[in-house]
């Protein structure tokens, strides 16, 4: 390890070797945007969010797998680089159905509050209106595919953390979706342990607690008689039924 | 159409393509008794790896698989890491459309490609290689297993090659039929057991490749040149071609040609002559534009025809690559020709980054739109801005020239693309210019 | 009326208005608003064409059939400024999450396989304005000079966005103010 010295947004810094761009400007408080970048897990590279412009390459690089050099010139910010990062996040928009109003993860979304930062306020590409499943076999747990961004965070931190390698990728390009235990649905994985880990780092509503969106609640009514007649139900071997507490007008849905 | 015709001293001159069509590519005593294995024997004779990296070195070989890159350095960098195991890596996934180089190298010749690698291997210090295979090259495929098994009753590969302490085992390895497994870091991945899916450079295989080890990883046609440069000198090699690119490179001819084929010919030789006197000139009607390089080159337009190709003329905006030359006539629409490469590469993209994810597929819908009549002027401004935007932001090489004949069409070609997108009306004759979807209804005045 | 007012309208098109009640929710501000525009095209106002020589018209609404796309033109020709009026306009929104099935299938799911009586129309009526394809975002229709996403758009937004549009203030900028949904 040996310290080296670079200069980010004309600010003097310095770094251990082998760190990167992203990690030494977060240390000196200078803000990058990222969306598949996870700290405790491994870089990814793939939202390109995190694009900087370094003196003396022609195209802008991502942040979080460059290393730094030394004498090494960055810019974080530019109207070029703002310029891909909105157009970036407008693909991104573009690709699913990312609809705002009507997502569990409404106001506390980082897809959402990446666009609001980098005034990306509307997209110029065709929407592509994709049909895509949700898949709530899960006891607990909801995967939107609608809300997906690929950013891989579900699958890494799965995979490095909690050991499981219940997520994969699976497809091709446009084709590509999350897949749990190589294409089964959630609820029929052998190898998830429901943890929950990729539920609260998803940066979208991709991956959400079950009962979060509309509708969703269901009481369980027959709890009191459980409790009260637990010990009949022993000897009878009859399950006390919420039938008499469920409201007798009927909801047409 | 023939593949190879006898050769034609006037234009051609074969190094990498040598044997083939001359020698049963199934038997090892063809390829004995045409200099085979000799190289190796006098390398492995003198045990100097070094002498080597000199000699491609002063050859000035450089990668055939589109970069460029000098293959001497490549050579030293994984010569010169410091690690207990390395690797040698043959990069046979040749899925450039419109390239069949490779092919006709491992069909024709496979023992050619066994000695470079035992040579990679020795110069570089692996004692393991992997040929990474197209995986629809079933012909290739028969073909290099025969020559591995000959080779391996012979002393060549194994344990203790001819009594020299040395050992190189080399594996076969079909890949599933995806473009970006041609990318050498998503290759290694493949190669691995892994998703193929390009990594972060650095580090380069060079020093952190298959398995974490020094990985060299060269193109088919690099490799099978080493033998013949070891054999007769690097004089001998730079007799031909040009300072930048001495040698020779192997062109895939094809479309609108009235011969098509696969060629060797020196380095700097012009479109022009390549078209007349290989290709014997183009086929119904004049000229329109000739898309070199396969589907991430670019676009040669007929005022730059007399323009060397080699490596370096890139600069002036021909782009080389993988070698192929797809002639277009005069009746081909250049809208109609870039919908088609972008759809292959909305096919092809692994889905890893954003730009190049998504990018493809906005731009192939924002094109398939000019070629419905329904394009307008933002449609092209934003073909143009984001093209651009995929090139500078997409991950690996895929992305980056993924839009490059896009590019180029807008570049040599902007009043047909104008002519799509403003009077809806495609002056080769051959979008549709209809949408089953829209109909009548009316144009959008503006998109975008 | 003072001919040197601002000539102000809105327009509703593919969106469930609540752009215009949170408009509404402006409350004494729309007094403020008064007294240097007038307000001369508006669902809630009874004027059935829209008018010439428009200074400012804010547009709710994705663009979702023939009539939508109609007055979408009309208004780019005859406003100066032309302004995405939240989600829908903006995004396409909830009006577009229609998109992914094809206009037969959802005419046929909703007014003949759905729930309650057959309608005595057919979708094909002449009265019926024709469904697009695909639901568009304003800004992919016609030209569109500002965007004010949100949905709705919160008084305060609606509020900044006014006052640079019609003070000329500047633009807001705090990304709390511009986020969807």
């Amino acid at each position: 390890m040996s310290t080296i010295l670079l200069t980010i947004d004309d600010r003097k810094v310095h770094g251990e070797s082998g760190e990167t761009i992203l990690s030494v400007a977060r240390q000196h408080g200078i803000p990058i945007p990222t969306l598949c970048q996870l700290q405790g897990a491994s870089t990814f590279g793939g939202c390109r969010l995190c694009l900087v412009e370094v003196e003396g390459i022609a195209h802008p690089v991502s942040a979080c797998n460059t290393p730094i050099k030394a004498g090494q010139r960055v810019t974080t910010q530019s109207p070029a680089l703002r310029a891909d990062r909105q157009m970036v996040l407008e693909l991104l928009f573009a690709e699913r159905n990312h609809y705002c109003a009507v997502c569990v993860q409404n106001g506390d979304c980082e897809l959402q509050s990446a666009a609001a930062q980098a005034g990306m306020d509307h997209v110029r590409c065709p929407y592509l209106s994709p049909s895509l499943p949700v898949d709530a076999s899960h006891a607990q747990y909801v995967l939107d595919h609608n809300r997906c961004i690929l950013c891989m965070r579900c699958v890494r931190v799965c995979a490095e953390v909690e050991g499981a390698h219940t997520w994969q990728m699976a497809g091709r390009g446009i084709e590509a979706r999350l897949v749990a235990d190589n294409g089964v649905p959630w609820g029929e994985s052998t190898t998830c342990t429901s943890c929950g880990k990729c539920v609260h780092l998803c940066p979208t509503g991709a991956l959400y607690r079950k009962g979060a969106s509309v509708a969703e609640m269901q009481k369980k009514r027959g709890f009191l008689l459980r409790i009260l007649e637990g010990r009949e139900l022993g000897r009878t071997g009859e399950e006390p039924t919420d039938d008499f507490l469920v409201p007798t007008v009927e909801i047409r849905s | 159409m023939s593949t190879l015709q006898p050769e034609n001293p006037s234009i051609e001159r074969r190094i990498a393509l040598q044997r083939v069509g001359r020698i049963d590519p199934e038997s090892i005593d063809d390829y004995l008794a045409e200099e085979g294995f000799v190289a190796l024997r006098q390398l492995l004779q003198s045990a100097n790896p070094d002498s080597v990296i000199e000699a491609v070195t002063t050859a000035g070989v450089r990668g055939h698989g589109g970069a460029g890159f000098p293959t001497g350095r490549k050579w030293y960098f994984v010569a010169k890491a410091d690690a207990p195991v390395k690797y040698v890596v043959c990069n046979a996934d040749e899925s450039e459309p419109g390239t069949l180089k490779d092919r006709l190298i491992m069909e024709g010749d496979p023992f050619s490609l066994i000695e470079a690698m035992i040579i990679a291997g020795f110069t570089v210090g692996a004692t393991t290689g992997f040929i990474y295979l197209r995986g629809e090259y079933n012909l290739a495929r028969h073909r290099l297993e025969n020559a591995i098994r000959q080779a391996e009753a012979a002393g060549f590969l194994g344990r203790d090659i001819l009594g020299s302490g040395i050992d190189f085992s080399l594996h076969l390895h079909s890949g599933a039929g995806a473009y970006i497994c041609g990318e050498e870091t998503a290759l290694i991945s493949s190669l691995e057991g892994y998703r193929g899916e390009p990594r972060s450079k650095p580090p380069y295989p060079t020093q952190s490749g298959l398995w974490g080890r020094p990985t060299l990883v060269n193109n088919v046609e690099t490799l099978v040149r080493i033998p013949p440069i070891l054999r007769h000198g690097a004089a001998w090699y730079r007799a031909s071609g040009t300072a930048g690119s001495p040698g020779t490179q192997i062109v895939t001819l094809l479309g609108d040609v009235n011969w098509r084929g696969v060629v060797e010919v020196p380095f700097g030789i012009s479109t022009r002559r390549l078209i007349d006197d290989v290709g014997q000139g183009v086929k119904g009607g004049a000229l329109k534009l000739v898309q070199s390089g396969g589907s991430s080159g670019g676009i040669i337009p007929p005022e730059w025809l007399d323009l060397p190709l080699d490596f370096d003329s890139g600069r002036a905006g021909v782009v080389l690559g993988s070698g192929a030359l797809l002639v277009c006539n005069a009746h081909r629409c250049v809208v109609d020709l870039t919908t088609v490469v972008m759809a292959f590469f909305r096919a092809e993209s692994c889905g890893k980054c954003v730009p190049c994810r998504v990018g493809t597929v906005e731009l192939h819908t924002l094109l398939q739109r000019l070629t419905e009549g329904r394009g307008t002027l933002r449609d092209l401004s934003l073909l143009e801005t984001m093209g651009a935007m995929v090139k500078r932001t997409s991950f690996c090489g895929l992305g980056i020239t993924a839009p490059n004949v896009l590019l180029d069409g807008l570049r040599h070609f902007r009043d047909e693309y104008i002519a799509h997108a403003r009077d809806h009306r495609c002056p080769a004759a051959v979008c549709a210019m209809q949408d089953s979807a829209w109909g009548e209804l009316p144009h959008l005045a503006t998109v975008g | 009326m003072s001919g040197q007012k601002l000539r102000l309208a809105t327009a509703w098109l593919g969106g469930c208005s609540g752009c215009h009640m949170s408009f509404l929710d402006l409350d004494e501000r729309l007094v403020e608003l008064a007294e240097v525009a007038e307000l001369v095209y508006s669902p809630i106002a009874d004027v059935k064409e829209f008018p010439e020589a428009v200074d400012i018209t804010l547009v709710e609404g994705a663009v979702a059939n023939v009539d939508h796309l109609e007055l979408a033109q009309q208004i780019r020709e005859r406003s100066r400024i032309v302004a995405s009026f939240g989600d829908c306009a903006v995004t396409g929104n909830v009006t577009s999450l229609r998109n992914r099935i094809p206009v037969p299938d959802l005419l046929n799911q909703v007014y003949q396989g759905g729930p309650g009586a057959i309608p005595r129309q057919s979708p094909d009526d002449p009265i019926m304005p024709a469904l697009l394809p695909t639901v568009l975002p304003l800004h992919q229709v016609i030209e569109v000079d500002a965007f004010v996403p949100g949905c709705p758009p919160d008084p305060d937004r609606i509020w900044a966005a006014v006052r640079a549009l019609i003070f000329g203030e500047a633009a807001p900028h705090d990304p709390h103010l511009r986020t969807f949904g």
